[in-house]
């Protein structure tokens, strides 16, 4: 598959935080509410101090901010919404570039019935 | 297969991906319209879509669902709004419920989708629209984390 003029585009440096499975989930759980950084832990089979390792990566890339309350600290997606818009068609852009290989792959199949 | 080019436009939130394939706008057109083909692309492979319905005919609706790896299913529905084969689709694609029947409350997206014959083959473009960001988040949870593995996997190569 070659891919052109993808390199023109302006590329979202989130992608550099979210190129981690584990990033990108966690980063996708706080975008709708904000999470306590145990609450997130709970949900990984890793360390709280490795979950907050990840929290501070998404963090440094300005996709999380970080709230004190009281003995918790509530983790919030922090993605102005252009950005979040385009994360958001980036997946739908995976999805169809995905889409379209695997309809070449159909077609070349059967290339040889036409 | 090449893609030449895709535009995500977060002002108006769209996205534009064009394609293109050494063969007919027929044979293209015939991915789309039988539905043992279209089940072959539609979803990602960790993700795979059935049709239990394609009415491909103007106002016609389709049921899928797509299977996840633990048996997860989630599913949706085409309404048919406009076709003139083999050039040109247009047809709402939205959420169902466990029942198969789509989900009133949240809006389907718009897809509109052109065949051209090129040199060699077909040019495809489609073009889907979004009404707003808890559509698309709703509408990614079908195949979300391959679809965001992709466009990681994509933008990681130009890093």
């Amino acid at each position: 598959m070659v891919v052109h003029q993808l390199a023109d585009r302006e590329v979202d440096r989130i992608f550099r935080a979210l190129a981690d499975t584990t990033r990108r989930d966690i980063f996708e759980r706080v975008i709708g509410q904000g999470l306590s950084v145990s609450s997130l832990a709970n949900e990984y089979e890793m360390s709280f101090a490795a979950v907050q390792k990840h929290v501070s990566v998404l963090e440094r890339a300005s996709l999380v901010t970080k709230e004190r309350q009281g003995r918790e600290q509530i983790v919030h997606g922090n993605v102005p919404t252009l950005r979040r818009a385009t994360a958001l068609l980036e997946a739908f852009e995976g999805i169809w570039t995905g889409r379209a290989a695997r309809i070449a792959e159909i077609l070349g199949e059967e290339g040889s019935e036409t | 297969m090449t893609i030449i080019s895709t535009v995500t436009d977060p002002e108006v939130l769209s996205l534009t991906v064009v394609a293109e394939f050494a063969a007919s706008p027929e044979r293209v057109w015939g991915v789309w319209e039988d539905p043992r083909l279209l089940e072959r692309w539609w979803g990602p492979p960790s993700y795979p879509a059935t049709f239990t319905r394609h009415d491909f005919a103007v106002g016609g609706e389709s049921r899928y669902y797509m299977t996840g790896p633990e048996g997860d299913t989630s599913h949706g529905y085409w309404r048919m709004v406009a076709i003139d084969a083999p050039k040109r689709l247009e047809f709402a694609n939205g959420l169902a419920g466990d029942d198969g029947e789509p989900v009133r409350d949240v809006e389907p997206m718009a897809a509109f989708v052109a065949f051209e014959l090129i040199d060699g083959g077909t040019r495809m473009t489609a073009l889907t629209t979004f009404v707003d960001e808890a559509q698309m988040k709703k509408m990614l949870d079908m195949g979300m984390s391959e679809g965001m593995t992709q466009a990681v996997s994509q933008i990681d190569g130009l890093l």
